[in-house]
This record gives structure tokens, sequence and C-alpha cells, in this order.
């Protein structure tokens, strides 16, 4: 039996009234994340940076940034047809920074997409679970890689397993889920105890089908604002994996071309014009992704607003 | 009673360390290329050596003996050789711990009495001049990678205005007394502030935060109606409540701390741990790499356990949950 053939004539059918209330309540966010100068700036520069990584090919031909084929002069300050002044094979260094948008935001959201794929996972079963063993089990693997330091791991394990950009998003994913587990767990266990809840289960809903079709769309609003927080850490990882030399050097990212430029030595010689622009653009994107985290918090979280 | 607190943060520590070394012991095992081939890419070490080395670990014998041996040889101090330099990991290791312990515990005593400073000035006073300018620099520098925060004080303040050296743990001269003194704080200087402002900035948000929780709660309103001045109830009142919760958030980061030293370290050639790692990272020197993991985790956790105790301590109700 459909959900349509339940519903009379002309009145809308229980799915489409859930997805009209969902809609409606996206509608009303969007209302208030507009009033949030700090959110809407800060997506301003998120959408800026997304749309350079998706026109980077366009903008930048692949010839530019091949090292044998780059025509500028090398270790260059910025001159006619090179703004940003140019690294030491010649490359301009604004076709690398507009490149590097590319792996950084790629590295940046995929990763946070793993971490936060398996801390929700993880999260939500203990939260439904509170209480059992289940729980207590997974709440202690949480907790253990919440202490270790996983800065440390990432480091250790992107040694171990080598330099890939595959290898880097899987060890960030790997080594940051904890955080958004914790929360998640947290919001879990709180939705649960609410009556609709029980009503579900009276009317004989399994633990899957209430796990998914009623905590996780209560839950969905805080993963979403804590996956926006995580991009800003996954990015910064990325870059001190690679400034550690850990990056994948035939993908350019910011981090690889600091790396690049201080292996190089711009920093003896001064090339700041090197130097400078890829850790500018990692920390207007970071500082973007932050700003949209805490604007989404404060829309989503009544008792944080008129901060 | 307290005791049973106690007893059941350090039951927690053990099993935490316990799983370090389960942990430890199996991720050098999944690496491409088994330890004994490893051994092979050694750069000091003999064939004899080698051989030796298989046979204190047992490389040749099923995984399960191999863990004893393992835990055998950690709990007894061996945590293998270096392959790089030919000594034990662990003399390795504890020769470098000074710098480490100099730039990690002045850095961050810096950044936790600037941040809770600045943050418990700006959370007081929300929406002033001086709680915008504090909130965005900080939100600013949580923003920057230290790494590339280190490399531009750097070359600003070593290479175009000379008031530091570049690097290095001291000049290397044969200085004695306060002269020596000066010496190790100016190195120190730029490798500490690059720590201090790096994370700094994120107690400053997390203080600055916990203190907007507290501020409008009733026993807040309680002192002030009671007729104490501005000063005391921020001091006497809110700023207690709301350190508890940032105290934790500052300890928990220890460990992120330790990480980012790593690249402080290795931007300004400071002989610690983490140029250790750094170093031990571009030789594929496994060992050291798999001691500093097994240390450091060693380190964060009696940080967290102190923490856990002093926090049972500050605040009992912390016992109910």
């Amino acid at each position: 039996m459909s959900d349509t053939a339940l519903a009379a004539p002309g009145v809308a059918s229980p799915r489409r009234l859930v997805w009209q209330r969902r809609r409606s309540a996206v509608a009303r966010n969007w209302t208030l994340y507009r009033q949030n100068r700090q959110g809407m700036v800060g997506l301003g520069v998120m959408v800026f940076f997304a749309l350079l990584a998706l026109a980077a090919p366009l903008l930048v031909p692949p010839a530019d940034i091949e090292p044998a084929t780059a025509q500028g002069l090398p270790n260059h300050p910025p001159y006619m047809g090179y703004p940003l002044g140019t690294d030491n094979f010649g490359r301009s260094v604004l076709d690398l920074v507009i490149v590097g948008a590319r792996i950084s935001l790629l590295v940046g959201v995929t990763a946070t997409f793993v971490a936060v794929a398996l801390g929700a996972t993880i999260g939500l079963i203990s939260g439904y679970y509170g209480g059992t063993k289940i729980d207590v089990g997974l709440n202690a693997i949480t907790n253990w890689f919440l202490v270790i330091p996983w800065l440390i791991l990432a480091i250790v394990l992107s040694a171990i397993l080598g330099a890939s950009v595959w290898i880097i998003i899987l060890v960030i994913g790997v080594t940051s889920w904890a955080q958004p587990a914790r929360l998640i767990r947290a919001q879990a266990l709180s939705v649960r105890a609410r009556p609709y809840v029980e009503r579900a289960r009276v009317l004989g809903c399994g633990d899957r089908s209430i796990l998914t079709r009623h905590i996780l769309p209560n839950v969905a609003p805080v993963i979403f604002a804590n996956a926006i927080l995580t991009v800003a850490v996954a990015i910064l990882t990325e870059t001190t994996l690679s400034i550690l030399g850990l990056g994948d050097a035939t993908a350019i990212s910011w981090g690889v071309i600091i790396e690049q430029a201080f292996s190089a030595g711009a920093m003896t010689n001064g090339y700041w014009w090197w130097m400078m622009p890829p850790g500018i653009a990692i920390v207007c994107v970071t500082l973007s992704f932050t700003m949209c985290g805490y604007a989404l918090d404060e829309v989503l979280n009544p008792k944080l607003r008129g901060r | 009673m307290r005791v049973r607190y106690v007893v059941r943060k350090l039951g927690w520590a053990a099993v935490t360390l316990m799983f370090v070394l389960c942990f430890n012991f199996f991720l050098f095992r999944i690496m491409p290329g088994d330890p004994a081939g490893l051994l092979a890419r050694s750069q000091r070490l003999t064939e004899t050596e080698i051989a030796e080395q298989r046979a204190i670990f047992g490389l040749d014998k099923p995984l399960m003996s191999q863990f004893w041996t393992y835990l055998h040889e950690t709990f007894t101090g061996n945590l293998g050789t270096s392959y790089l330099t030919g000594q034990p990991v662990l003399e390795t290791i504890s020769s470098r711990v000074w710098p480490t312990v100099l730039l990690v515990g002045v850095g961050t005593s810096v950044a936790i009495w600037l941040g809770l400073r600045m943050g418990i000035k700006g959370g007081w006073h929300r929406g002033s001049t001086y709680d915008r300018t504090s909130l965005y620099g900080s939100l600013t520098l949580y923003s920057t990678p230290e790494g590339w925060l280190g490399m531009m004080l750097l070359i600003i303040f070593a290479g175009s205005l000379g008031w530091f050296p570049v690097g290095g743990y001291d000049s290397g001269e044969d200085l004695s007394g306060l002269a020596h003194v000066i010496d190790v704080a100016k190195h120190l200087f730029l490798p500490a502030a690059t720590l201090a402002l790096g994370y700094g900035a994120s107690y400053m948000i997390v203080m600055r935060s916990s203190l907007l929780e507290v501020k409008d709660e009733d026993f807040v309103a309680t002192a002030r109606a009671k007729g104490l001045t501005e000063t005391m109830v921020r001091r006497r009142h809110a700023v207690p409540n709301a350190f508890l919760p940032s105290f934790t958030l500052i300890v928990l980061s220890f460990g992120f701390v330790l990480g980012g030293s790593i690249v402080i370290e290795t931007i300004f050639s400071y002989p610690g741990i983490g140029l250790l790692t750094y170093q031990a990272i571009d030789a594929y020197d496994y060992p050291v790499l798999q001691g500093v993991f097994l240390i450091s985790s060693v380190a964060v956790v009696i940080a967290n356990l102190l923490a856990d105790i002093t926090y049972g301590f500050l605040d009992p109700r912390i016992e109910e949950v």
C-alpha cells in the first residue's frame, strides 16, 4: 500500500507533508542565516573559491604548470603577465594557487565526508543504543580516538602508507571522526528520548527504521553544521602533512606549494611572493568555512542566537 | 568517595595505553613490505646488526608470538633500534625531550595566559570593539596553518629585521650562565611565539564562548543583585564556572599541540622530538616513528588523567556523571 493510496482526494499524502515541512524548515533557516553577516561573508568567500576550483582547467592551461613547459623567468618577483611572480620552474604562482584550490578543496571536502560518515554512523548507533553494551563499546573507541594525539597518528599513518591524495583523504578521515561522533551521539541520545520515537516504536517500527526515519532527520542539521567546521580542520591538516613532505607532489595543493617553496629555499632567499599567496588562500578558505559553520550553529541552535 | 573516581580514571588510562600498544604493533605490520624487509632499507645497520634485530623481535615467528615479544621488549624499555643512526630508539628520543618540553611548555603557558585573558575580557564586554577585534583576530589565527605562520614570522623577524636567529636550540658557542640563558631564549622566541599565537587563538574562542554560556545564569544575576562590584562578579562567580569546560578542552588539545610542534620544530630546525620525527619520516625510520607515537600517546594520556583527577576535585558534581 503506497502513501498516496491512503490519502483522501485533495489531502496531501504523509510523505508529501513531510517534505513540505522540511522544505519550509530549510526556507525558515535560510531566512535566519541570511541575516547573519558573518555567515554570508563566509558563504561568499566559500562560493568564490569553489567556482575558482571548478573553473581552474579553463583558467590555467595545463602546459603552464608543467615544470618543463612553463614560460616564465624562474624565481622572479611579480612582473608583466605574472602578477604574483614565479616559482623556481618559472611557473606563475597565481596559476599554481588557482590549480591548488582544486586539490585543497577536494581533500578538505572528501576527507570530511569520510570523517562525518564514520562519525555519524558510530555516533547514531551509540546514541540510539545508549547505555547498552554496544554504546559502551563504541563510546570507548570514540573516547580513545579523542584522547590519542591524532595529528601525530595522521603523520605516522601517512608516513607508513605513502604519499597519494587518496591516502591523505583516508588518513584525515580516519583520524578526525571522533569529534563528530561524540557530538552526534549526544544529539541522538536526546532525540531518542522524545515522545515521537516512542510512538514509532509502539507502532511497530524496527530499530533500523527508527534510526533512519526518525532520529537521522532530526540529527542531520547538527551533522551538517559540524561537517562544515570539519572541512576547515581537514584543510589545515592536509597543509600540515604537506609541509612535512607527506603530501602528493604530483597533485598540487596549497600545502604542496608551500612545501615546495620551503624546500627550494624560498625562506632564505626571501621569495615572499612564492610563500605568501598559498598561505593566504588557506587562511581565507578555512576562515570562510569556520564562519559558515558558526553561523549555521547559531541558526540551528536557538540557545546561541544573539551572541 | 573520591577514591572510586580516581581508580576508575586510572583504569581507563591503563586501558587506553594498552590499546595504544596493540594499535602501535599492528599499525607497523600493515605497512607495505614486512618489517624484516624494511630493515634492509636501513642506512647504518650492518648485516649482523639486522640479524640481531630480527632475532630480538622474532620477525620470522608467527604474528602472535611477535606480539608477545613486542610487549615484553616495550615494557623492559626496548623500543628497537633506529634504522638511521643505529642507536636505541628510547635513547634517541629521550635525548631530544628537553627542547620539546621547553618549547611546548613555554608556548602553551603563554597561549593559555593570553587566550584566557582575551577570552574573558572579550566575552564579558560582548560586542565591544575589543571583543570584535580579538574574536576576528583569533578566528583568523585559528584558520592559519602553524607551519606557514612560523615561516612568515621567520621571514619577517629573522630574515628581514634580523632580530632573532633563524633556527636551532642555541648558537653553539660556549656560553655560560646568563649569556647562555639569553641565547637559548632568543632561539626559543619565534617558535614559541608561533605555538602561542596558533593555540592561544583557539583557547580565546573557547573561553569566550563558555563565559557567554554562564554570563546570563541566575547565580551571576544574584551575585550582582547582592551588590558585588562588576569585577567581583566576574572574578568570583562567572569566570570560575566558565573555566571548567575550557580546562577540559585545553587539556584535550594537548595532543594536537604536540603534533603542531612537529611542524614548528621542522620550520625552525629546533632539535626536539618534532624535528626527530621529521627526520625519521624522511629516512623511513619506522622504529623511531613508532616510538614517537607511543611516547607522545603516553604523555597525552597522563596529561588527561591528571586533568580528569584535578577536574574531579575542582568540580565535585562530575562524580555523579
